[in-house]
């Protein structure tokens, strides 16, 4: 069954993987504990855009139409938390899983059973997030960022059930990013050094050293809440003693380097696809590799740029001010390069590859949109309104998202041993990329023209952009049913990949055959340096 | 026929557009607003939004050349350059430069909203779930004026059972009033959770958090109307708390502040007197929608759990102080907020006989404002 020939007598390797339900529950192979975490994070991301379109569907008019404010704000809150937490982050711990053993040429990760634990938090934590749903009261209700008061004094009953869940996905997110930098770190095949590594697994070895350190923030806050709530504190309680602005501090302290979480692994998703269709090496490899750690360092300083209007003295408006347009720098520096990387290469443009350039388009508008966020006179007028939203949107969903599903598409024949179909794919891309434009790109105006984010309902000069987006929303909401088919198609038919798949890959994992074996790499391969990174 | 058929359907979804935006003052952009500094704002906006537009401009077209150019189906040969120290260091330097361009400006706004003069008029702004509280503060306490601005939008016309008038939304029973031309100050605070002042025109937002009091200010240029909402999510009438401010000339100001003085003077006098019961509920029930049917219901309900039940049950029908006591310093850990703060005696008096007497509870408890004023007094 496996193409790689072990020497020793651990006849592991010989047979392929346990039968039926307990494969699943008890496996420790990173490429089934992968599937898992992307089959999970879509199911989520389905979960999530329902609620997206529950909300998108009462704003398609003003006055309220089908929930009333209180349920409105639950599926505000509740969108936020399934999507940052349920499906962007263990899409991404998907393909970590699936690619970087692959990548370094390691024949797992370097703590599987580990690994199998963070994964299988996962489905109670979300459970338990979900049933708040059902409970008397309600979900949360107070937006994703959770701030307190709102959500410690006036939170409805379930909010414990939400600090406990969030807990269990920190746990689950350290754990599993403690296994990607101990993966990274020592199981690298001879000869790979730290600057031969595929950007992926560079972004990716930073992406985990930042959750790391921020997730236990995450947990200290929703401690402190918890504490206000059942055992009389009043960390942040103004009535006794506390500061509900410190609140803000500690939550952004997690939350701005949670949002470069979120996007440092696709920018190395997007520096392997973008080389392999245009036939050409990354350009500037090095210069990746340290804006790719300037990014993480400033994320650390730039947190209260969320907070302008909080009643920051002169002095850290405009400290945070300088050090969040820093963040320009080194973001510019990776979009060049992917630029310069396409520059007199020979293109084609395959679903993978259209989806990496509308990443690099759509991320950028995304991008300039924050830089002017990051102007504190300016955010006065932004902060809090749907300019917001589609910022952070268009970073987030043409951003993240459709990294995510670039890679789909492109390492997909390597997992299935199928070819997707392109086609479909296609399709696919475009109903995406036009319905998210179509979604997006008015809230913009609506924004400016001064809606806040958060309501349910709107004055009338805001409906038309509302409708829109709206239409956009539902065009791109059930496009993601297309994206489903064509994966489930691709697992069962298809025309059959080759282990090189793509004409212009390089990196190991195009070097063993495709479908991927079961275990790979338990002999480590000879790395040829110059092909390592593409 | 089949024209006709077309035609009938262009008709309906122009209706469609016409009848619901009829009145929309339809913008796309930021507004310039009515002072020195939102200009300052719009100015600094624009210039940034065009460094952004030729940025996307320069980046995207290059990326559009090269896809139109450098194409395998073309039969080109991809390059195999990869580095090129010196246009790495260009734009890594030249960005820097574009936003230090940018920081200055932004330096001197953010510098001149900041300055912290003397102002001529102090206001200060109270966020309520779900409403603002404005105080013209005086030294003399019984010049002091102080009102509730609460939605005017009808449910009505939020629940769709009739067309939506002008405003929708964005109207408020008493708006705030402000002379032009004059430095108000507003400090801005919270009596339950984080509640965010915003008025565009004036590019003032800031946040009233519980526990500070934040400054911010204006000198409004141009008469007229200014509507602008919540701007943090404050809970389940969030979108429901608009802020309105009507500038006027400095004479119609202050002839303005001369007869809510007299108001507040009369307020006391009203307080002083004997009630009868037909005054009491019918004060009571006017109270009671604007301040208490949102949660409670017009029906006294509720919507149980979150938000009680009047009818039949509870304190309503229970002791007279403890009831009193409820609506005068809230419920700790629940919606049901202090009203001691937002209502005057005569009004809380009023509101507690309508509840022990409306909807079937009919206990004929009567409470007369003096007792709760010298309740409220000896506090």
């Amino acid at each position: 069954m496996s193409a790689v020939i072990e020497q020793h007598h651990d006849d592991h390797d010989h047979h392929g993987p346990a039968k039926g339900i307990m494969r699943w529950v008890f496996t420790t192979n990173h490429k089934d504990i992968g599937s898992m975490y992307l089959w999970f994070s879509f199911a989520m991301f389905l979960l999530g855009g329902s609620f997206a379109l529950v909300i998108r569907a009462e704003l398609f008019q003003p006055g309220l139409q089908i929930v009333n404010p209180d349920f409105f704000n639950q599926m505000t809150t509740m969108h936020g938390l399934v999507m940052v937490f349920g499906a962007v982050m263990p899409a991404f711990v998907g393909l970590a899983n699936w690619l970087v053993p692959m990548m370094i040429g390691a024949p797992d990760m370097a703590l599987p059973r580990m690994n199998n634990y963070s994964f299988w938090i996962l489905p109670f934590a979300f459970t338990m997030l979900a049933s708040t749903l059902f409970m008397e009261g309600g979900a949360p209700n107070f937006g994703w960022t959770f701030y307190a008061p709102l959500s410690t004094d006036y939170g409805p009953p379930s909010t414990t059930f939400f600090i406990f869940a969030v807990h269990l996905m920190g746990v689950s997110s350290i754990m599993g990013s403690i296994n990607v930098i101990v993966t990274i770190l020592n199981m690298r095949a001879p000869g790979m050094t730290l600057m031969q590594m595929p950007l992926f697994v560079w972004t990716w070895l930073i992406t985990a050293y930042l959750l790391v350190a921020v997730m236990p923030v995450l947990a200290g806050v929703v401690t402190m809440m918890l504490m206000d709530i059942h055992f009389g504190t009043a960390f942040f309680n103004a009535g006794g003693g506390g500061d509900p602005v410190l609140f803000q501090h500690v939550f952004w302290f997690f939350g701005h380097p949670e949002v470069y979480i979120m996007i440092l692994p696709a920018f190395g998703v997007i520096s392997a696809i973008i080389p392999t269709f245009a036939r050409k090496r990354l350009f500037g490899y090095p210069s990746m590799v340290y804006a790719t750690a300037s990014i993480a360092f400033l994320s650390f300083i730039v947190w209260a740029h969320h907070m302008f209007t909080v009643g920051m003295p002169l002095a850290g408006e405009l400290y945070f001010m300088y050090a969040t347009m820093l963040i320009a720098v080194p973001t510019g520096v990776k979009v060049f390069n992917w630029v310069a990387t396409m520059w007199q290469g020979a293109m084609t443009f395959e679903t993978p590859m259209l989806f990496a350039i509308a990443f690099v388009i759509l991320f950028t508008i995304g991008g300039l949109s924050g830089l002017m966020l990051a102007i504190a006179p300016a955010d006065f007028q932004y902060h809090d309104t749907y300019f917001v939203v589609a910022h952070f949107h268009y970073v987030l969903v043409p951003g993240a998202v459709f990294s995510i599903m670039a890679a789909v598409y492109y390492w997909i024949p390597k997992w299935t041993g199928n070819m997707y179909d392109e086609t479909l794919g296609k399709v696919h891309f475009w109903l995406s990329f036009i319905g998210i434009n179509v979604l997006f790109f008015p809230q913009h105006f609506i924004g400016l023209a001064g809606m806040p984010r958060r309501i349910p309902d709107y004055a009338l000069q805001f409906a038309d952009y509302n409708m829109i987006s709206t239409v956009g929303a539902f065009i791109f909401g059930f496009s993601q049913l297309l994206f489903l088919f064509i994966v489930v198609k691709c697992v069962y038919t298809g025309k059959k990949a080759t282990a090189q798949v793509w004409e212009g890959a390089h990196g190991l994992e195009w070097t063993v055959p495709s479908p991927a074996p079961y275990h790979t790499f338990s002999t480590p391969p000879k790395v040829d340096l110059k092909e390592a990174h593409g | 026929m089949e024209t006709g058929k077309q035609h009938k359907w262009l008709v309906a979804l122009s209706l469609l557009f016409s009848a619901t935006y009829a009145q929309a003052d339809w913008t796309v952009n930021m507004r310039q607003g009515v002072t020195e500094i939102s200009r300052q704002v719009y100015d600094l906006h624009m210039m940034i939004f065009w460094v952004c537009v030729v940025i996307g401009v320069v980046v995207f077209g290059i990326m559009l050349v090269s896809m139109l150019m450098h194409r395998k189906s073309l039969g080109v040969e991809p390059a195999t350059f990869h580095d090129n120290t010196t246009i790495e260091v260009a734009w890594t330097v030249i960005p820097v430069l574009i936003l230090l361009g940018m920081a200055i400006p932004a330096t001197n706004t953010l510098s001149a909203m900041y300055d912290a003069g003397d102002a001529e008029i102090d206001i200060e702004v109270r966020g309520y779930q779900w409403k603002w509280q404005y105080t013209y503060l005086n030294d003399d306490p019984a010049k002091e004026v102080k009102f509730m601005s609460t939605l005017l939008t009808p449910q009505e016309e939020i629940q769709n059972k009739v067309a939506k008038r002008e405003h929708y939304l964005l109207d408020v029973d008493n708006e705030l009033v402000i002379p032009i031309n004059t430095r108000v100050r507003f400090l801005i605070t919270s009596q339950d959770v984080i509640h965010s002042w915003w008025v565009p025109d004036f590019a003032v937002k800031k946040d009233a958090v519980p526990g500070y009091v934040h400054e911010a200010w204006t000198v409004v240029e141009e008469p007229g109307v200014y509507r602008g909402q919540c701007a943090e999510l404050c809970g389940k009438d969030h979108g429901y708390m608009p802020v309105v401010v009507r500038a006027v000339e400095r004479a119609e100001y202050d002839q303005w502040l001369a007869e809510k003085q007299q108001e507040a003077a009369e307020v006391f006098a009203i307080v002083g007197k004997d009630w009868t019961m037909d005054e009491l509920m019918e004060e009571g029930e006017s109270v009671y929608l604007r301040n208490c049917a949102s949660c409670h219901q017009a029906n006294g309900q509720g919507i149980p759990p979150a938000f009680p039940s009047l009818v039949g049950q509870g304190l309503s029908v229970g002791p007279i102080q403890d009831h009193i006591d409820i609506v005068v310093h809230g419920k700790a850990g629940t919606a049901m907020q202090a009203f001691g703060a937002q209502l005057n005696a005569a009004e809380i008096a009023a509101v507690v006989t309508y509840e022990r007497n409306a909807w079937g509870n009919n206990t004929g408890d009567m409470v007369q404002p003096k007792v709760i004023n010298d309740q409220l007094a000896g506090q």
